[in-house]
């Protein structure tokens, strides 16, 4: 199966600052993956630098085989909602829809229509005096009629409230389901996207701390709780991502392939919340060996 | 590509092709009458040879309109960068559409391309036509007045404010790419516009096409006048062969190295004072001609027709250029 997303060592710099810094991944294709991470963490910039948006400062990204906007073919077949799903204020609802067929080769007007209908929207209205829910389903909406391959969001239910953030994601399931589209999804959001990923990666301080299907990740990492115990302790094959200790009693979070053999741990499972805030958490653990400081150009 | 970019420029066509019209009909409704009066009063003067009430009283006619086309004129180009090139593109970085045109199925370039090819057409026919409007409706009034190179006017008639509107368009732009914000590229278009078309004015045109030279032997028929000059205190003479509508760069009296008279030199040829006036000036006349004469340095009217294609010629070239920056720019590692 071919990568609809592969990246080389990618890295972009702003100024002094590395917005995504030595980045490697290769994301099969027939995917929604979940790209989390903290405000900041570089989400936005690895999902512009997948469109094209941006080009990298180094390394280097392939989307669908291909360098991002190289040309009108690999435009149309990514589709992208941006943050905030900008719209144009001053056309209505059909003249967006225009748009998208004007300047998209595979465009499915008929899909956009339906869509449109579906919403209960009225294609007249401008796209100013929609509600933000309705403005990200119109964003969805000219995403998906461009027939992509792979769909892009970048962070589509931030700014959305709980009800219209649940419809939102159901309507992006149905078209997975339909269409069969890959999708990469940012959100700072785990519980979103909980619901919707089978693959995740999580970003953190500008680099890819984990990657890989949810599945996977979920039988390689354990809970281990027992007696007080160092950490360097453990078989050289335990990975410890996150440790809590008391006077008495260790918790570790441990990533291995192989089963847990010491019987003085109590192993339990870990959640994909879990999973995901261990990650998360262990960017700000400074002391943890082998991570590089932030801001540290190498 | 070219109906999308249509669609969202069609408000701002709008406005500008609606206030044509309404200049059409005031132009049409008043130009008649011009011509009616040129034809009437001041074809027939030189017959009875009074000119001079005829011309006033053409060139008096409907002044306010007059003053308002070449207010118009002088504008317009600045407008177009203001308010046509620099919102074509700031305006997709400040509402942050871009991200929503440039992931559509067609390139970054493509969409430069269309952008900028229609604002420069729209802005060539609507400078063009409101040109061509404003010469056939002046043109009575510049055949009497008779000062096609004067700086006021030449930018203001024929082909010139095409060019103009081209370049003020790409330059506000190119502003809106780089700096991204409206107000701020509207500000830099307008500020470099009226640069551009200031140093033309002062220091370019001028030197576009090497002036013509006539030389006048001094003697009582050649009127002088005693005063400052552009050169410094000297004398300077009016002279025959040099038409009206000429651009007379210089009119100097001076020896045959190049050298105007020292003031001390004229203060001894040109007596003042005891005898009459007349033979004071004979008096002058005769000291100058034994070692000065009269050097005439202009441009000719035929030139006028050079000089405009020149002037558009320079601005499209200009125009040219940023938009080569432009390219360049959208395509580089943002």
């Amino acid at each position: 199966m071919t990568a609809v997303l592969e990246t080389m060592g990618l890295g972009k710099q702003y100024g002094r600052r590395w917005a995504l810094h030595d980045c490697t991944l290769s994301i099969p294709a027939g995917n929604v993956v979940g790209l989390v991470g903290p405000n900041g963490a570089g989400k936005t910039t690895m999902l512009q630098l997948a469109v094209g948006l941006l080009a990298p400062t180094t390394g280097s990204i392939a989307v669908l085989g291909d360098a991002p906007a190289s040309s009108p073919a690999q435009l149309g077949k990514v589709g992208f909602v941006a943050q905030d799903t900008p719209a144009y204020a001053r056309l209505s609802i059909a003249q967006h829809l225009h748009m998208g067929s004007w300047l998209n080769p595979d465009w499915d007007d008929e899909v956009a229509t339906q869509r449109i209908d579906q919403l209960g929207l009225d294609p007249k209205q401008r796209a100013g005096s929609l509600s933000g829910g309705q403005r990200a389903q119109l964003a969805l909406t000219l995403a998906i009629a461009k027939r992509p391959e792979l769909l892009l969001l970048d962070e589509p239910v931030a700014s959305l409230d709980p009800l219209a953030r649940r419809e939102f994601l159901q309507s992006l399931m149905e078209v997975v389901a339909e269409h069969g589209v890959s999708v990469v999804l940012s959100s700072h959001l785990v519980s979103d996207l909980e619901r919707v990923c089978d693959y995740l990666v999580v970003l953190v301080d500008s680099h890819v701390r984990v990657a890989g299907e949810v599945s996977e990740l979920l039988a390689s990492h354990h809970r281990l709780s027992g007696l007080r115990r160092n950490p360097s302790t453990l078989p050289a094959n335990q990975e410890v991502i996150e440790q809590s200790h008391t006077d008495k009693q260790s918790t570790l979070l441990v990533r291995t392939e192989e089963p847990i053999l010491d019987p003085n741990w109590t192993v339990t499972p870990i959640t994909f919340e879990d999973l995901v805030l261990a990650y998360m958490s262990q960017a700000r653990d400074t002391t943890h060996p082998g991570r590089p400081a932030l801001g540290v150009v190498s | 590509m070219i109906r999308f970019a249509a669609l969202q420029f069609r408000i701002q066509a709008a406005i500008a092709f609606g206030a044509l019209v309404v200049i059409a009909i005031v132009l049409a409704v008043t130009g008649p009458h011009l011509v009616t009066l040129y034809d009437t009063t001041v074809v027939p003067c030189s017959t009875h040879n009074d000119c001079s009430a005829a011309t006033t009283a053409l060139t008096d006619t409907d002044g306010p309109i007059q003053v308002f086309l070449t207010f118009l004129l002088l504008v317009v180009p600045a407008l177009i960068g203001m308010f046509w090139g620099a919102p074509l593109i700031a305006r997709e970085f400040e509402t942050g559409t871009y991200r929503l045109a440039w992931t559509q199925g067609v390139t970054r370039t493509r969409w430069l391309s269309v952008k900028l090819g229609m604002g420069v057409v729209a802005s060539v026919v609507v400078t063009g036509l409101l040109s061509l409007m404003v010469t056939w409706w002046s043109s009575p009034i510049d055949t009497v007045s008779a000062k096609p190179f004067d700086p006021l006017y030449f930018g203001v008639r024929d082909l010139a404010p095409v060019g103009y509107a081209i370049f003020a368009l790409v330059l506000g732009f190119s502003a809106g790419l780089v700096m991204r914000r409206t107000i701020p590229a509207m500000f830099t278009a307008l500020v470099g516009f009226v640069a551009a078309r200031f140093v033309m004015n002062s220091w370019m045109r001028p030197h576009l096409i090497a002036p013509l030279h006539r030389v006048y032997t001094i003697n009582g028929s050649s009127p002088l006048n005693m005063g400052e000059t552009p050169a410094g205190f000297g004398v300077t003479a009016t002279t025959r062969g040099i038409l009206p509508g000429d651009w007379v760069y210089s009119n100097q009296i001076v020896d045959k190295a190049g050298h105007s008279p020292t003031t001390a030199f004229i203060d001894r040829a040109c007596p003042l004072g005891h005898a009459s006036a007349q033979a004071n000036y004979q008096t002058c006349a005769t000291n100058l001609a034994a070692r000065f004469h009269l050097l005439v340095t202009y441009q000719p009217e035929s030139r006028y027709w050079t000089f405009q294609w020149y002037e558009m010629a320079i601005f499209i070239g200009l125009a040219a250029v940023v938009v080569g920056f432009c390219f360049v720019w959208i395509r580089r590692p943002s």
